[in-house]
């Protein structure tokens, strides 16, 4: 009764009631769970609604925003990450929650997944992972499990998927951590952990898509697919006393990454007070970005016409 | 605090960079590419200097989307690039029109089409710069023809695009971003600078897109307590999606208004002895230096002729080009590509008494090939 309250009161506060509801998404679908989740870590943590900005791509996922009572924005396909990253830079004291499918944030913005991690801009990216894509009606996206099959693959799919989590890890994401929406407890914690960190950090909430990649493999309804994800997942130290075959098509939950490195916007601050110390002490140096675009010595030691031979 | 530059020998590039501090830009993102990697280059020192922001993003796709961004949180946010790049940018440049959010891109042309001749003047993407983004929307590109140009308008720039929210493109050419001009700049402070009206109505009463008789949407910086929802979907005056009809063409019509209502501020153009020409030649861009050679050269053998160089490219100075025309029995259009901006001209005034001359090698047209047109050698 309590939690039900409480689950009231956040859709009271969080949700924009101005907005025509239902929403776009199926019933049964994994994406109002990732939202709930992200609202009531929201809520936890306290933060003002004026702080908190929402940046979504294109796709089921991608209409989570227009939903909430932050300041969203629903970007281009891909960009969602890129467009975020503008607005922490001016608004570094803002929280900024990017929400991407996994064909959004893998695919199409796979290149500002990683340099927005390799960069470690102080983004919360949360990935909706439902191995397909849902809008267009299932075709096979860049974490759909090889063998099945999907809208664009009649015959059965042959790519290998992108586990996600770990490319993350990979590419020096500052935290990494992945669930299911079965696990809902443990997702909002999770993304709760994700928007305290000072750094890029990443949750990867894993979905399903019963109306589309579940109805071509014939995996049943939405609750049968909520089952599979119940049985298939495993905690990482689950994991870690299991032997090579059983891990084969589990899901593994858990936190993969957490390591303090210097956040970008704060470090740009650093040399926004160096600039400026600079430009006080040598103020005829500033005269020379006129005459010399990049920097005295360096333009001399490379003659612009270097440079356009080796383009 | 700013240091004054007082410049000598100045680069179309750097100017163009200075002209965006003076403006009170704030954040750049950019990708290298040639010929405009200097104004990158400039800002990434400049920038942090005035306590504002440069990030070299992973793509140039990135780089517009990163500008977005960080105009919906309020600042004046500037990217440069050229051919390839700005080909890659086209689906964010709708996309700002559409949620209307103020920005400019700099495109410092280069021959194309692809990687065309790197990186060889050109004028090849007047075209593009109108109807470059999929669907009907409104746009304004300026074009500089000197130095001191390059730093006006990227000035001007950020005022129309600040006062119209609206992207503003920048067609520069190779040859004013990489070319030098002894050019004095002036003081910073004394720079028109415009601000974003915003709204004077409280948060609960608030309407981003709000159909307001100046048609200018009151939208409000990320972050100051007015919570809303941009997106590129068709909204209606919530920023919510819509597929009401009574909802998208009046607003498809509303951005092409706010535009079109105020073309005797956004129309720049410099006439020289139009009044009684016989010939009149209509350049813009680097193209315009060699138009007003070849107008020297013609009016010292005799010849009435005048020039009229347009600064604002788009939207089209349609009812300008009318006027300067009216009295002349030809007109002259030279242009560093195979005939783009002439077909406006011709438009207007029909084939008959226009010329075109055309050059899409990556050289510079030459004074002599537009008095040839000028005098009508055959």
């Amino acid at each position: 009764m309590k939690r039900l309250q409480r689950e009231s009161r956040v859709h009271e506060k969080y949700l924009r009631h101005n907005k025509k509801f239902p929403n776009v998404w199926c019933a049964g679908c994994g994406i109002g769970i990732v939202m709930g989740a992200i609202i009531r870590a929201v809520d936890n943590l306290q933060l003002d609604k004026d702080d908190v900005a929402m940046i979504s791509g294109i796709g089921c996922t991608g209409r989570m925003p227009v939903y909430v009572d932050f300041n969203t924005m629903h970007t281009t396909h891909g960009r969602a990450l890129a467009f975020a990253t503008g607005l922490k830079m001016v608004r570094p004291e803002m929280k900024v929650i990017v929400v991407m499918g996994d064909g959004d944030a893998l695919a199409i913005g796979g290149n500002h997944f990683i340099h927005a991690a390799r960069r470690n801009i102080g983004l919360t990216a949360i990935v909706v992972n439902n191995s397909t894509y849902g809008m267009t009606g299932g075709q096979y996206s860049p974490t759909t499990p090889t063998g099945v099959l999907a809208a664009t693959a009649p015959y059965g799919h042959i790519e290998q998927p992108f586990p996600i989590s770990e490319l993350a890890v990979t590419a020096r994401a500052a935290f990494v951590a992945r669930s299911t929406v079965y696990h809902v407890q443990e997702l909002e914690k999770y993304i709760a952990q994700a928007i305290t960190k000072d750094g890029f950090s990443l949750v990867e909430a894993i979905s399903y898509c019963h109306t589309t990649l579940g109805r071509l493999n014939r995996w049943g309804t939405a609750t049968d697919m909520m089952r599979r994800l119940k049985e298939q997942s495993v905690t990482r130290r689950q994991c870690e006393k299991m032997s090579e075959e059983e891990r084969e098509g589990k899901i593994i939950r858990g936190v993969f990454a957490d390591r303090d490195i210097p956040e970008y916007t704060q470090l740009y601050d650093q040399i926004i007070e160096r600039a400026q110390k600079e430009a006080l002490r040598f103020p005829s140096n500033a005269k020379e970005s006129l005459r010399f675009p990049s920097n005295a010595k360096e333009s001399l030691r490379f003659p612009p016409n270097a440079k356009e031979a080796a383009q | 605090m700013t240091p004054r530059p007082i410049a000598k020998l100045v680069q179309g590039d750097a100017a163009c960079a200075e002209g965006a501090i003076a403006a009170g830009c704030t954040f750049f993102a950019g990708y290298p590419i040639t010929p405009a990697t200097d104004i990158a280059e400039v800002l990434a020192w400049r920038l942090p200097q005035v306590g504002g922001k440069f990030i070299q993003m992973e793509d140039e796709i990135g780089s517009i989307a990163a500008i977005i961004g960080a105009s919906a949180g309020g600042a004046k946010s500037l990217t440069a690039t050229s051919g390839p790049g700005i080909s890659l940018m086209q689906e964010n440049i709708g996309y700002a029109a559409m949620a209307e959010i103020p920005c400019v891109i700099v495109n410092v042309q280069r021959l194309g089409p692809s990687t065309g001749r790197p990186t060889a003047p050109s004028q090849g993407d007047v075209m593009q710069a109108r109807w470059g983004a999929h669907g009907d929307h409104p746009i304004i590109a300026l074009a500089p023809s000197s130095v001191r140009e390059a730093f006006d308008l990227t000035v001007k720039a950020f005022y129309f695009s600040e006062k119209y929210y609206t992207p503003v493109i920048l067609l520069m050419d190779e040859v004013i971003g990489h070319m030098r001009e002894r050019v004095v700049l002036p003081d910073y402070d004394t720079i028109e600078r415009m601000e974003r009206s915003g709204t004077v109505v409280p948060p609960e009463w608030y309407k981003p897109y709000e159909n307001l008789p100046n048609d200018i949407p009151p939208l409000v910086p990320f972050g100051e307590g007015y919570r809303y929802h941009i997106t590129g979907l068709h909204h209606d005056e919530r920023g919510y999606p819509t597929n009401r009809l009574d909802e998208v063409q009046p607003w498809l019509e509303r951005v092409f208004r706010k535009i079109d209502r105020s073309l005797s501020d956004i129309l720049l153009y410099d006439e020289d002895g139009i009044e009684g020409a016989e010939v009149v030649v209509i350049a813009y861009g680097a193209t315009a230096r060699s138009a007003h050679h070849a107008v020297e050269m013609a009016r010292e053998r005799g010849s009435k002729v005048g020039l009229l160089k347009l600064k604002t490219i788009w939207p089209f100075a349609e009812e300008v080009v009318e006027y300067a025309s009216a009295q002349a029995s030809r007109v002259v259009v030279p242009e560093m590509n195979l005939g783009q901006l002439v077909l406006e001209v011709e438009r207007v005034l029909g084939r008959d008494k226009v010329r075109r001359v055309n050059r899409a090698d990556g050289e510079m047209i030459k004074p002599t090939e537009i008095l040839a047109a000028i005098e009508e050698w055959e």
